[in-house]
Parts: structure tokens; sequence; C-alpha cells
């Protein structure tokens, strides 16, 4: 039998995680002197009270979903893919390359192209350690854990050694040619009559992050592919019996949550610094752990939740230059929402649980 | 390279590989008894953090330890609530931790010293010194052994000693007693454990606590021994070298000490010399901070001899009813 209704799996249980994270969030701006509900007014109104906000918001927001999708595939396989990170610096060099060795006519077929060399990179990097998983059996976790620290090691020298232009100090690619130029929300949104915000950083690849959630949804629940990445997940035993290989699904299903995790790169890379720099992902491959958990790995949650902390790092910002609250007080609500979705779930289901038995047997 | 050099490549080998060190034994005890632990970053930098802070205001460097492993214990507490009590992915927890200290660590910084996230530097009786050994002074003009003795045994602060103590500690703690035979047990098959009727729980909790105390002396020998004074993340990483060495070392102690020396050697080796020409082609010095990495995944590859982690770890225990 089951213990709970589906709603209360999918919507009670994130929403009461949600909130205790947001009252320990709240204890922790009290702790250090200021009104949290005051704060709370700021961001909302520094990340969604003006298109200048919105564009911020959705900008955070589309780096958060690719990340996001990246670990919410390899989680339906039961893979913990913690490489986003590495994954997304490399869909960076990918990005990079194509748009600086080859002329492009038009933007385009530029995005198009730079999209495919963002994903094969960070498919790439995600294939060693899925290889390494699937035929070797080593710790998926561990392996992508390292390989950021090499992507940062490789990025930190593609980008001194070899991609930083003669005379530059900076380690830092050179500009991206303006053909290879992403139109900005603005330039999206002004033939139709709306005047959004000129200097905000969100750009069409909003629109190719929300592609890629519906085409992850298609994909793991409306084709085979989608069925056996999800059989290997419950249980490999049963996947196997099934006659599903589980190399060629860890293989698969990695590949895929690399290319994702390296498409970020189409957004920060492409449509909003147009030059590589060292430090591009900004901890987005991270933040998409917090995001998948928080969207209950569906896409559509994943979607929801990567607003969420798009609204949070941009209203984050706002904080952090109006009042004496860091930057990091992102970090600490990150890490509570990591927490309490993630490690601290049975806390949250065991009484709720509970409580729903004790309902079902007062009805029967 | 000279001697001399030789020598002080040595010695900041030394000095870097403490905190892996205390910090790759600490996860060896919590692996051993079958919890991951990928929070040893977080644990580090909160001990950190808590140590030089508590140093600066009362200048009482042994203070400040305690307060580092306080700090350090009680995030244990908290990966021991959430993967030990509420039975949750222990790798989670793990993250929720190091991005909770991450976050903290400023937040608190800035909000008791307003100094960009930084403690003020520590000095006097606010930093763990160097202590001579006995005649070092007079063992200095012996030519060889002299500076050996001198520069790279003596002179370190007393927490290096106590590291490498913790070593053959560690070692006879898990192989020669009662409480370590039933601790590798627990990491290995914590149903007999409970069938002989000891608590899995209870023994779990004590080795997730002597993780913390040991990530704990591993922080504050960051902050108020290697350096004076915290300064935002400055972990650096060393929490996972950590863990890429506990694997490297397939979770003994005295490999582990090995491990942790080698990827010392790497880290003082970048840090003195930038590029290396080693003649025919120039090593950068990208290739020698990646080089722990690298070497870890060649060896969880299996190339070197397989790494087998403890056979229940990373999963929870629930008692049969």
């Amino acid at each position: 039998m089951e213990k709970m209704p589906k709603w209360a799996d999918v919507v009670l249980i994130p929403v009461i995680s949600l909130l205790l994270a947001a009252a320990i969030s709240a204890l922790v701006i009290v702790a250090i002197g200021e009104d949290p509900v005051a704060a709370v007014k700021m961001m909302v109104d520094g990340a969604m009270g003006s298109t200048y906000g919105w564009g911020y918001t959705l900008y955070y927001a589309t780096n958060f979903m690719f990340t996001g999708l990246a670990v919410a595939v390899a989680a339906h396989a039961g893979l913990f893919n913690i490489g986003g990170e590495g994954q997304a610096m490399l869909g960076g060099l990918g990005v990079a390359l194509i748009c600086l060795l080859i002329p492009w006519p038009h933007w385009s077929l530029a995005l198009i192209f730079a999209a495919l060399g963002a994903g094969l990179f960070g498919a790439f990097w995600a294939a060693i350690p899925a290889y390494l998983q699937a035929k070797r059996g080593s710790h998926i976790v561990i392996t992508t854990i390292m390989f950021n620290y090499i992507a940062f090691s490789l990025l930190n020298y593609m980008l001194v050694n070899v991609l930083r232009p003669k005379g530059s100090q900076d380690p830092a690619s050179a500009r991206f040619p303006e053909a290879a130029h992403l139109p900005s929300l603005h330039e999206i949104l002004a033939p139709i009559g709306i005047n959004f915000s000129k200097s905000a950083p969100a750009n069409v690849s909003l629109l190719v992050a929300v592609a890629a959630c519906l085409v992850v949804w298609a994909l793991i629940w409306r084709t085979s592919l989608g069925y056996e990445i999800r059989s290997l997940g419950k249980s490999e035993p049963a996947a196997r019996y099934a006659g599903i290989g589980s190399v060629r699904i860890i293989m698969i299903t990695m590949l895929i949550s690399g290319a994702l995790a390296g498409m970020m790169a189409v957004n920060n890379v492409m449509g909003e610094a147009e030059r590589l720099v060292l430090n591009a992902t900004e901890g987005a491959g991270f933040i998409g752990i917090a995001v998948a958990l928080m969207g209950r790995n569906h896409p559509f949650g994943v979607f929801l939740a990567a607003i969420l902390f798009g609204f949070l790092y941009q209203g984050g910002a706002e904080l952090a230059l109006w009042t004496k609250i860091p930057r990091e007080l992102i970090v600490v609500i990150q890490a509570l929402v990591i927490l309490f979705t993630g490690a601290l779930d049975n806390m949250v289901r065991m009484p709720l649980e509970k409580i729903f038995l004790a309902f079902r047997k007062g009805e029967s | 390279m000279d001697f001399l050099t030789l020598i002080q490549v040595l010695d900041s080998t030394v000095r870097l590989s403490i905190p892996l060190l205390l910090a790759c034994l600490a996860g060896l005890f919590s692996e051993r008894a079958g919890i991951f632990d990928i929070g040893l970053e977080g644990k580090m930098l909160m001990a950190a953090f808590f140590s030089a802070a508590v140093a600066a205001v009362t200048g009482s460097v042994w203070l400040g330890l305690l307060a580092g492993i306080a700090a350090s214990l009680v995030m244990s507490a908290l990966h021991g609530i959430a993967s030990i009590t509420f039975r949750g992915n222990q790798l989670i927890s793990g993250v929720a931790i190091n991005f909770l200290a991450s976050g903290l660590t400023v937040l608190i910084a800035q909000n008791w010293f307003q100094q960009g996230g930084r403690t003020p530097s520590l000095f006097g009786g606010g930093r763990f010194t160097g202590i001579d050994l006995p005649f070092a002074g007079v063992m200095e003009s012996v030519p060889v052994v002299g500076p050996v003795y001198s520069e790279l045994l003596s002179g370190h602060s007393v927490l290096v000693y106590l590291a490498f103590a913790t070593v053959p500690a560690t070692w006879w703690i898990l192989f020669r007693t009662r409480f370590g035979l039933r601790l590798r047990a627990v990491g290995e098959n914590p149903a007999a454990v409970d069938t002989a009727g000891i608590s899995v729980v209870r023994l779990r909790f004590a080795a997730v606590a002597i993780c913390g105390i040991l990530c704990g002396i591993a922080g504050a020998y960051l902050a108020t021994a290697l350096q004076a004074g915290f300064v935002k993340e400055m972990t650096a990483g060393r929490g996972f070298i950590a863990l890429a060495a506990l694997i490297f070392a397939k979770w003994r102690p005295w490999q582990a000490m090995w491990a942790c020396l080698l990827f010392g050697l790497l880290q003082a080796i970048a840090l003195r010399f930038q590029n290396i020409d080693v003649g025919l082609f120039v090593i950068p010095v990208q290739v020698m901070e990646a080089l722990p990495y690298i070497l870890t995944v060649v060896i969880l590859a299996g190339f070197v001899g397989k790494a087998i982690p403890p056979r229940a770890g990373g999963q929870p225990y629930v008692k049969e009813r």
C-alpha cells in the first residue's frame, strides 16, 4: 500500500522542506542583526521588481536549468553527477573554440554549433568517469569531483598558455566576434513592443534551456531509452534481468548529463561574457544539485527550482549591494535547501507518513 | 637543485601535508565505519574559521583549537543525524555541509570582524609556533645530518608532531583494539555487528565524532599554524585531496601518511617552482596542481591495484523488524 498520496510526495514534502530552510535562513539573518522581512522585500524588489531584475533572475535561472537537468537525468539512472561544474567549464572551452575559430555568418548558426560544441565537450568530460563507473566500478561521485579539479587546471592552462591574446594579462580568451553575439531578451522583445531592460544579460539561450526541459521530459517518460534509464535507477538487478545493459545505459545517461551541463556555457560564456574567463561557471554546476533535489528530478520541477534559485541569486546580489548581508547568505540558503530536501528528507517524510497512515486507519 | 633547496622543499612538504593527513585519517575512521564523508572540506573550513576567530579574540591558540574542534564536531553531528539517524543520502549531506561551511564562515566573519570575510591576523599566543627539538641549534653545523635534523625535523608546531603520532595511534586503534575491530566490522557488515548485540548507531556516531575531532585539528592547523588567520575558502580543496589520498591509500593508515606526504610534495613543488623545465619540454604548473586528482583517478580505474572501499560504505543501516 502506498503510504502517502502522490501529491504529498511531490508537493507537500518539498514545500515543507523549503519552509524549514527558509525559517532557518531567516534566523541566520536575524542573528547577523538584519530584518528578515525587509530582506525578503528587498530581494523580491531587486529580482522581480523590474525587467532589469527579471533579466538577471532569468539569466541565472538559465544556467541552473541546464545544470539542474544534468543532475536530474543522471539521478534517474541512480547516478550522482557532482561534476556539473567541470563539465560546464569544458562546455565553455567548446563554445570559445567554436566562436573564435570559425567566422560565423549569423548568430543562429553560431548558436546551434556552439551548443553542439558545448554539449560535446561536456559529454566528453563526463565520459571518462562514466566509463570508469560502468566498466571498473569506480565510484562516480569521487571521479566526477576529481574531474572538477582537473577541469579547472585544464581551463587555467588553456586560458593562460593558449587562448590568452598577446599582451593581455588576465587569464581570459579574446572577445568573440560580433557575429557570434546572441540576441538578448531586450532585442527579442523590442519588436513586439515590450521594453525589456537593455543591460540585463538574459538572452535567447533561455529558450534553449526551456526546450531542453521539454526534451528531457520526453526522453525520460516518453522513450524506451528513458524507460531503461529509470529501470536501471530503480533496480540494477531487475534491469539486468530485463536485458538492459547497465554499461550502455550508464554511458548514455552520463553523456546526456554531461552534455546538458556543458550546454550551460551557451548562456554564460556566449550569451553574457562573450569571452571565456577563468571563473565563468561561478558554482552553477553545484547549484544544479540543489535545483534537481528541489525539483524532485522532474524537468518541470527543475524549471521552477531554477527560477527560484535565479531569484535567490539576483536578490542576494541586491542584498549584498544595499545591506550588510554578504552574498554568501545565498550559499547558506543553498546549503540548507540541499540539506532539507536531500539529506534530511526522511526527517520530514517519516512523521508525515505516520500522519497519513493514522488518517487512513481512521477512514477504514 | 642544491641540497638546501631540497631541504626547504621537503620542509614545506611536511607543513603542507599535515592538514591533508589529519583530514585523511578523519575520513579513514568515518569511511571504515561505513559513513562516506565528502564533507571533510566543510568541517575543516568551519574549524579553521572558529579556531582563528577565537584565537584572535582571546589571544589563546589553545582555546582556538578547542573552538575549531567544537565547530567541526557540530558539523559531524549534523552529518550523523542526517545519515545515521534519518538514513539520508550521505553524499548529499556531505555536499550540504561543504556549502554550509563555505557560506557561514564568510557570513559570520563579516559580521564579527568586518574585514571582508577574514579574521584579524594572529600573532604571539594566538598562533602555534614551531618548537625546536633538543640540540637543533647545536646540530645545525653538522653537514647533511645537521640541516635535516634542525630544518626538516625540528621547528614545526606541536600539531605537526601530533599528526604524525596519530598515524600509529589510528593503526593501533583500528587493528589492535576491540573498538577498532567493531568499527571496521560495522563498515563491512553492520547486520553481523547488530546480531552480536552491539549498537550500529552508537559505533557509527563514535566514528563520525572522531572524524569531526581530527578535521577540527586539521582546520585549526591551517588557520593558526600554517597561516596566521582565516581567509575565505582557505581550505582550497584540501578536503578533497585528503579524500583522494584516502582512496590512494586504500583506507589504510600508514599508506595514508605516505599518500598525504606525496600530495604534500606535489603542492610544495607547485608552490616553489612555477613551470618546471625538464629539458625536452616544460611541465606547466597546472599539471602539478592537477596531479593528485589525476593519480586518484588512475588508482580508481584500477590500473595500479584495485581500491575497494568498505563494503557497507554509503548505505544506511536499517534494522530488521
